[in-house]
């Protein structure tokens, strides 16, 4: 079996390669891109952790409600991020500053 | 080292190195592109580490479900007569400290632990992973399936109010 430590650090490096995405992309379908990076990488730690008990799926089972919750949440950012962009005519999260008008 | 071991190896490099493009890259697309690799080489990884059911999950929701979604809303959100698809950087200092902080904290716990189960298990492993999460998932998980289901239900509907009814208020005149 592999070693669960590179499992961890490559989860580490996605984790933190995602939070830097989000931090400094000026566009909101990049930062969904960073969120979703930041989603499997801990669906990454769940599934190497499974792997030291090889006789329960507890930790895929987990992973699984994680895309589906990822799912749920990359359809109806997408719409939040059509309507911003009809309503503003721009995807730029900053040039986005009031509520109402 | 054997080819379990080297295949293990490679997809962990086209990860990392995907990702590290994803953060470097400035234009839209691309940056959809290399998360479908990443996302594809996470998948392999997912098979070595003995999850084939959440390997194809992972192929089928990510590759084929988000990815295509989130082109779409590329394509949507972008005019690509007038400017091309290039994204600007913003808080590229700030960003790359609290990134590095973040790994670097991260990286320095799993130095200290040592991760190795507490119970020794003796049973073999399941040699059948998928029937095995079929029948948790309708046994001891039943309930979070049904709850999955009803979220997925409400974000589809949601996301359908919410998409629907578009209509540009900038331009209409102001009162």
């Amino acid at each position: 079996m592999f070693p669960i430590e590179h499992f961890l650090l490559l989860g580490a490096l996605l984790f933190s390669l995602g939070l830097m995405v989000i931090i400094t992309k000026r566009n909101t379908i990049m930062i969904l891109l960073g969120i979703e990076l930041m989603l499997n990488a801990s669906n990454l730690n769940l599934v190497a952790f499974n792997t030291l008990l090889p006789e329960t799926v507890d930790g895929q089972i987990f992973a699984l409600f994680v895309i589906i919750v990822a799912v749920s949440e990359a359809a109806v950012g997408l719409a939040i991020v059509l309507q911003v962009y009809q309503y503003y005519q721009t995807s730029v999260p900053d040039s986005v500053g009031e509520l109402k008008e | 080292m054997n080819f379990a071991a080297f295949m293990f190896y490679f997809f962990e490099a086209v990860a990392a190195l995907s990702a590290v493009g994803l953060a470097l890259v400035r234009n839209v697309f691309y940056g959809a592109l290399l998360l479908v690799v990443c996302l594809l080489a996470l998948a392999g990884i997912y098979v070595l580490a003995l999850a084939e059911f959440l390997a194809v999950t992972q192929i089928l929701i990510y590759a084929g479900g988000i990815l295509v979604v989130i082109i779409f809303g590329i394509m949507l959100t972008t005019k690509i007569s007038e400017k091309p698809l290039v994204v600007e950087h913003g808080y590229v200092l700030s960003g790359i400290l609290v990134a590095a902080g973040c790994f670097c904290m991260l990286a320095f716990v799993l130095s200290r632990e040592s991760f190795t189960p507490l119970t020794v298990y003796t049973a073999p492993p399941p040699v059948n992973t998928t029937q095995t999460i079929g029948i948790s998932l309708f046994s001891k998980y039943m309930l979070p399936f049904e709850i999955a289901g009803i979220l997925l239900l409400v974000a589809l509907v949601g996301a359908a109010v919410l998409a629907s009814n578009i209509k540009s208020k900038k331009n209409n005149v102001p009162h």
